[in-house]
């Protein structure tokens, strides 16, 4: 790879592991807030 | 969908294809799913059972990944097709920006995650509704029938039409005669909607050898049976009104627009060109059936809200 692929590799990776994050860290409140609703319905 | 980034592959001949996160975006096709999330919305709210505002978010959420698996296992088996035709040769796959593996292991992650998420959430019977149709949408659609038949958007077209009743069954658990209106009516809209663009693309499916109605009968015999389609399918966009199922808000918007619908149609039959740039009657019949169905559910959902529908004991 020359520098300026790898810069854009590094970068496209540096991207998808803030979205992933953000993702996974929207999943988990959802997860939580499902969980607060199921009990809340049940009860 | 591309930006700079995203626009060239990020690979030499020693290094690995590394796709932006655009381009993940990219393959669930978020343009249709403006319309799959506002018919499965749609389809909840009319119901007459209403979940809880976290229930109802995670099925439309569940929805909307369902359809992004779905999209993106389409464009992992169709790279080869989407390379030929202009419309599609920017995708990611026939692009470069990604390799198919990567494509089919976030297809099917996505697609497994959303059944998962729907069941989890709401009950197993819309899970199972929304399992069918991203199996439907690949298997029968995309792997059988696409290459095979001039039928293919036709049969295919069920796909699109489950997710109203995939609203419903998630605020209901239950599948009634209003859902299956519903279903039946998005999948008559399919035919002419799709032709109508096939119309004016035939010679991009032409070069991909996609048998394609327009390809294999000729414009004039597509035409007769775009009107052939939306007969049934003026008929029951109105039938929920005289059943009982909807109010007059519904029944008067129904009519209005069906007519609408019908007169485009027609244009369209009349018009002997098979020339793109005198295409007209069929640019807008496509134009306006994207409005029709998103204004005909709108006013589904209006009409089982407004107390005017509630007053007359006609609404969901």
């Amino acid at each position: 790879m020359t520098p300026e692929e790898e810069k854009t590799v590094r970068k496209r990776q540096r991207s998808r592991a803030i979205v992933t994050g953000l993702i996974l860290g929207g999943l988990a409140l959802l997860f939580y807030l499902i969980t607060l609703t199921k009990l809340m319905v049940a009860s | 969908m591309t930006t700079q980034t995203a626009s060239r592959p990020a690979s030499s001949a020693t290094g690995p294809v590394i796709a932006d996160w655009r381009d993940f975006y990219a393959l669930t096709k978020p343009g249709v799913m403006k319309l799959v999330v506002f018919t499965g919305l749609a389809g909840m709210l009319a119901a007459p059972v209403q979940l809880h505002p976290v229930l109802a978010f995670t099925a439309i959420l569940a929805i909307a990944l369902g359809h992004g698996g779905a999209a993106t296992l389409n464009q992992w088996y169709e790279a080869d097709l989407d390379a030929k035709m202009k419309r599609t040769e920017d995708r990611p796959l026939p692009a470069g920006r990604m390799d198919r593996d990567t494509a089919l292991h976030f297809g099917v992650g996505l697609s497994a995650f959303s059944v998962l998420l729907m069941g989890l959430a709401t009950n197993w019977l819309a899970a199972a509704t929304l399992a069918v149709t991203i199996l439907f949408y690949v298997c029968v659609y995309t792997i059988w029938l696409k290459r095979r038949t001039p039928q293919n958007i036709v049969i295919g077209g069920a796909a699109g039409a489950f997710p109203p009743m995939i609203g419903w069954a998630a605020a209901t658990g239950d599948i009634t005669l209003m859902p299956i209106l519903l279903f039946a009516l998005i999948f008559l809209w399919t035919p002419p909607h799709f032709w109508a663009l096939s119309l004016y693309v035939n010679a991009d499916y032409a070069r991909a050898g996609v048998p394609m109605m327009t390809v294999v009968a000729g414009p004039r015999s597509t035409r007769r049976q775009m009107l052939l389609y939306a007969l049934p399918m003026i008929a029951v966009a109105i039938a929920p009104w005289p059943l009982g199922l909807a109010g007059p808000i519904y029944g008067v918007t129904a009519t209005l627009l069906s007519a609408g619908f019908l007169l485009l149609t027609i244009a369209v039959v009349r018009n002997p060109s098979a020339k793109p740039a005198r295409m007209v009657p069929e640019k807008r019949l496509f134009l306006f059936s994207i409005f029709y169905l998103f204004a005909l559910f709108g006013a589904l959902v209006i009409d089982a809200w407004v107390p005017v529908g509630q007053a007359m004991g006609v609404s969901g």
